[in-house]
């Protein structure tokens, strides 16, 4: 040590004097990065509250819907002209001549092709339906007279909700002056009225709006979620058990490892590319059936749940593997007594959050023909099916009005199973996990 | 100014303290004449009659690097033996040899013999696992497993399958927490979480966890380096109790504890044993040089 870097001792009240100089510019970037935090907390906060009202704001009123109160009369010359009363009969019957009729008797002054018409096009398609199930369901009202609360059609529905701008001129809206005129008449008289929309938690797509229901959609999701989580989860967990416990640290280990986090930036488009043409094109799997869409998500989510697994893992104090090892326990025995007993929290955490963002992913659904129009909900995984969030981009794109409120209830549903599944995330966590 | 001059004062002690610190490199340069094998070659009484465990040897490398050089050491039956050295010295990395652990390290490489009870453990045939049941091990941080004070002990009879029944395992874990001297501590908290318990308590939980298997031998590696003073003392009565049952190798860096609990001391140095020998001889009349500057306070 030839070369000494050592200096005097630097006097004590420039020393002071220094640090004292120093302070107030290190207190001034300490307020500026809190203020800077703070703003950014707000920005944050201020998005996620708009976001809130505008999908509450548009979506709660799809949650109710019109009905219009028909004095129905069953009648036996239109249902069952042969008086047969078999099956094939009632359900071929030409069921609107009926609403026909009960509007008819409501509106006796109404006459002529187009006012008729006019008339008739306040209530919904699916009345008709409604009374063939009716029946069918039970012929005696056969001859009888009831009052039944049928479905309004969605244009009218939508003036009731008050999304009509009467101030327009009438051949630029699709209710006419003379249906406003009816519907205020029925107010009038009590015969039409906003219920909960129970349809559309029972239904699935349909051309009509208020016919249209998430249920065929949301099956679909379930069905799609539980073979993602059956598979990704002990897929992952056991990969990530192997890489972090038993595999050899060599060239090949890095690389398998180095592509798994690649793997979970990859965009999902291409997963879906992956899924069209291994499981559709080459093991021959039907199209648009969840059993696919849950696959190709599976794959999707494994990195994710490999490294939320070996994270997890990783965060097991090496004591206890130390402590379990000198005991003479094996190594299965210390991972699985030990290890993933307390790993299982972190993983199950990552596992969920994986599937929220699976639940949530439309792209690779497209490539694999969830696009689907689906009305009937599907039985089983090979069913066609949709799932919520291509039902969601799809009625985006419908030109009816009625479906804009229809599509944030459906975010509004979509949401609501993210705020499920995270919470029991956060539920699994606090449950199982153990201090050390 | 007081403060100004205390600290000149410092640096003038500190300019001898450097020549002193360099002591122990200027002990290497001197030897490097005679060569490395003689300088570093074991002093003292390695070898005793009816050894329970026997190293000859011993190399240890991680990777490039050269942890254990040529150790042969034998640890008699119902002994303490202790092994002190600065830090690096490998002596942990050589008590954790006795039980394989250093299996576990992917770039560790044990060469050499060594033998418990005349058989090589290092032997292909030889399950590590029946090993380290033979071989019990206590670290330097406490470390109970995240269970019950009495899960934590029943751990190891039952994997071992040692109990037959409840009763039986009841028996196991209620004298081996006795003879670590836990029991009328926790006996009204068996049910509590291990890590619920004081740092000192949780070690002597830890030594009953591996008493309850039942071993031969027993390595501590510097049990006491996380624990006050009280809780020392009443591991090291405890290690002076389980003599008469076990043979005990303890790392430690107290010289103190050295001496209050072992029969024989080993000293290392740099992956060298350099001296090894009754307790009170190493500490009061070492041969070696290197030995005599280590437990002189000059280096270490």
């Amino acid at each position: 040590m030839t070369d000494s870097v050592r200096k005097p001792i630097a006097n004590l009240d420039e020393t002071r004097a220094l640090v004292t100089a120093s302070l107030q510019g290190r207190y001034r970037r300490e307020r500026i990065f809190q203020a800077a935090g703070v703003v950014a907390v707000l920005l944050s906060v201020g998005f996620v509250l708009f976001f809130f009202t505008s999908i509450v704001g548009k979506g709660y009123s799809a949650f109710s819907q019109t009905y219009i109160k028909l004095d129905i009369y069953f009648d036996p010359a239109v249902i069952d002209p042969r008086g047969t009363r078999a099956v094939e009969d009632l359900s071929g019957a030409n069921y609107a001549a009926l609403v026909k009729d009960a509007l008819q008797g409501l509106f006796p002054k109404v006459t002529g092709r187009s006012s008729t018409r006019e008339l008739r096009r306040i209530i919904s398609n699916g009345a008709a339906y409604a009374l063939q199930d009716m029946t069918v369901a039970d012929p005696r009202l056969i001859g009888s007279r009831r009052s039944l609360w049928v479905l309004a059609d969605d244009e009218i529905d939508m003036y009731m909700k008050g999304n009509v701008d009467v101030e327009l001129d009438s051949d630029r809206r699709k209710v006419s002056d003379e249906q406003i005129a009816w519907v205020e008449q029925l107010r009038e008289d009590e015969r039409i009225e906003l219920r909960f929309n129970s349809t559309f938690f029972t239904a699935g797509d349909s051309r009509d709006p208020e016919l249209s229901g998430i249920w065929a959609a949301a099956k679909g999701s379930l069905f799609m979620l539980l073979i993602c989580m059956g598979l990704a989860f002990p897929l992952g967990v056991a990969a990530a058990i192997y890489l972090e416990e038993f595999a050899p640290r060599n060239r090949w280990v890095d690389l398998i490892e180095v592509n798994i986090n690649n793997l979970a930036a990859v965009p999902s488009i291409v997963f879906g590319l992956l899924g069209l043409s291994v499981f559709i094109n080459f093991l021959g799997l039907p199209r648009s059936a969840p059993l696919v869409g849950g696959l190709v998500l599976a794959l999707m989510t494994l990195p994710t749940v490999i490294i939320a697994s070996r994270s997890a893992i990783t965060a097991v104090p090496p004591s206890i593997r130390e402590a379990a090892l000198g005991l003479g326990a094996s190594r299965v025995q210390t991972v699985s007594h030990h290890v993933l007993p307390l790993a299982l929290p972190g993983m199950l955490t990552g596992a969920i959050l994986g599937l929220a963002r699976a639940l949530g992913e439309t792209a690779p659904l497209l490539m694999i023909g969830m696009v689907a129009f689906i009305v009937e909900a599907p039985n089983t995984p090979l069913d066609p099916s949709s799932a919520l969030p291509v039902q969601i981009y799809l009625w985006a794109d419908s030109p009816e009005r009625a479906f804009v409120e229809r599509t944030s209830a459906a975010i509004l549903v979509l949401l609501g199973f993210l705020l499920v599944m995270n919470a029991s995330a956060v539920w699994l966590r606090t449950k199982f996990e153990r201090r050390w | 100014m007081p403060l100004g001059s205390k600290q000149a004062g410092f640096i003038g002690n500190n300019e001898s303290d450097l020549k002193d610190v360099q002591l122990g490199k200027r002990v290497v340069s001197s030897t490097d004449q005679i060569g490395e094998f003689e300088a570093f070659a074991t002093v003292g009484e390695a070898t005793v009659d009816d050894p329970i465990i026997s190293i000859r040897h011993c190399n240890v490398h991680y990777g490039d690097t050269h942890a254990i050089k040529d150790v042969s050491l034998d640890i008699a039956r119902n002994e303490v033996i202790s092994m002190i050295g600065p830090s690096g010295c490998g002596k942990s990395t050589f008590i954790r040899c006795l039980n394989r652990m250093n299996d576990t390290i992917e770039t560790a490489r044990v060469d050499g013999e060594i033998r418990l009870d005349g058989d090589s453990i290092y032997a292909k045939e030889v399950d590590p696992v029946l090993l380290r049941a033979r071989v019990g091990m206590v670290f330097q941080k406490p470390n109970p497993f995240p269970k019950s004070v009495y899960e934590n002990v029943a751990y190891g009879p039952r994997i071992h399958g040692l109990a037959r029944s409840r009763a039986e395992l009841d028996d196991i874990v209620f004298s081996s927490l006795d003879r670590a001297g836990l029991y009328s501590e926790v006996k009204s908290r068996l049910e509590e979480p291990g890590t619920a318990l004081s740092g000192g308590q949780q070690q002597r939980l830890c030594i009953a966890r591996t008493i309850a298997v039942n071993p031969e031998v027993i390595l501590m590696d510097e049990p006491c380096s996380a624990l006050d003073p009280i809780a020392t003392a009443k591991i090291e009565d405890l290690i002076e109790e389980l003599r008469e049952n076990f043979s005990i190798a303890i790392v430690t860096h107290s010289m103190q504890q050295a001496a209050r609990v072992s029969q024989r001391t080993a000293y290392f140095h740099m992956g060298h044993l350099i001296e090894v020998g009754a307790t009170d001889k190493v500490f009061t009349n070492p041969v070696h040089r290197l030995t005599e500057d280590y437990v002189t306070g000059r280096i270490g």
